[in-house]
């Protein structure tokens, strides 16, 4: 593929990816403001959020997958059952991905 | 707000945008590898500043996709955004149409997560924009870095971060789920309902479109229903 060619996918890839944004902003509120709705989007958070940590732990591209990742979430969890800063959380995880890894390999 | 509140919005927002945004040397690499160059590689942090979508785009290249594959697939995931706006726009409240399209371009997975996790409306609009602000320049930088021949990041480093962005979410999610959240257990039953149908998903969609599916599969089985509106 020419450098012109991926120039103009970056290019139109990105507009759509912002008119895709900018839309999402520019819904009406009286919308939003419908009971089931404001019912609907209060859990969607918690639906969006599970759902990424889950696709994040265990999954690489198409497949399943368990590594260091979810030995990473558990000692996370585990750190937010005890109330740890986000920091040390994130510190905890990163260091047992590592670990695992230098087990593993 | 009081202070220790913007204090610890301030502090979960940086923290991170620091940890993801670092994973732009991952995206950087995929790029290089996908046969963009620095500058193209960084022109699409820039712009498009949306990772699965930029992940979804140079994957579908690197694979020998066509051009017009390569923006749907980015597409695809970008509708995630437009749910996200949604949900955001009360929140944020942008004044104006310059604010608009300003706030816009921070619209993402991570701005959502912690404006919707802060206590308030003062407080969302801050995470959003200390989290959107650290995550654009630190994406951006490594992006650059990674284009530049972090492609020979070492695997531990590379592990190390594959665990910390879900940690992040994770740490997100926990708030909502504990007692004192609005209605923690319907939080929980949401929350393993998003993450059953996503896993369920995977082997079956484009990476990244069973976090929509989930969303959405989770909205509808929360719809209104005869019998409970009389009740609400």
């Amino acid at each position: 593929m020419s450098s012109g060619t991926l120039w103009a996918v970056v290019v139109v890839g990105s507009l759509g990816c912002y008119l895709l944004k900018l839309a999402g902003l520019s819904v009406p509120a009286a919308w939003v403001e419908r009971p089931w709705v404001t019912r609907v989007v209060t859990f969607v958070p918690a639906a969006l959020l599970a759902a990424l940590v889950a696709v994040q732990t265990l999954t690489s591209g198409q497949g399943l997958v368990v590594d260091g990742r979810l030995a990473g979430l558990a000692v996370a969890a585990l750190a937010l059952a005890l109330r740890a800063p986000f920091i040390v959380v994130l510190v905890l995880a990163g260091a047992t991905g590592a670990l695992v890894h230098l087990l593993t390999t | 707000m009081s202070r220790s509140a913007r204090a610890v919005v301030l502090r979960d927002a940086i923290g991170l945008g620091v940890a993801v945004g670092l994973y732009g040397v991952a995206f950087g690499a995929a790029a290089d590898a996908a046969g963009l160059d620095p500058w193209q590689a960084l022109a699409t942090s820039l712009l498009m500043f949306t990772g699965a979508s930029q992940f979804a785009m140079v994957g579908v290249l690197g694979a020998g996709g066509s051009g017009p594959a390569a923006i749907g697939s980015a597409l695809l995931l970008g509708t995630r955004n437009t749910v996200y706006g949604v949900r955001l726009a009360p929140l944020l409240a942008p004044r104006g149409l310059l604010r608009r399209l300003g706030l816009a371009q921070w619209v993402i997975d991570e701005t959502t997560a912690l404006a919707v996790a802060a206590p308030d409306r003062g407080l969302a609009r801050l995470g959003f924009l200390a989290g959107g602000a650290t995550i654009y320049a630190v994406w951006n930088a490594t992006t650059l870095v990674g284009a530049l021949g972090a492609a020979a990041l070492g695997e531990t480093a590379q592990a190390a971060l594959d665990a910390v962005v879900p940690a992040a979410f994770l740490a997100l999610l926990w708030p909502r789920l504990r007692a004192g959240a609005e209605e923690p257990a319907v939080a929980r039953r949401v929350a393993l309902g998003g993450a059953a149908v996503a896993l369920a998903l995977t082997p079956f969609v484009p990476a990244g479109v069973q976090v929509v599916a989930a969303v959405v599969a989770v909205a509808l089985a929360g719809r209104p229903r005869p019998d409970r509106r009389e009740a609400a």
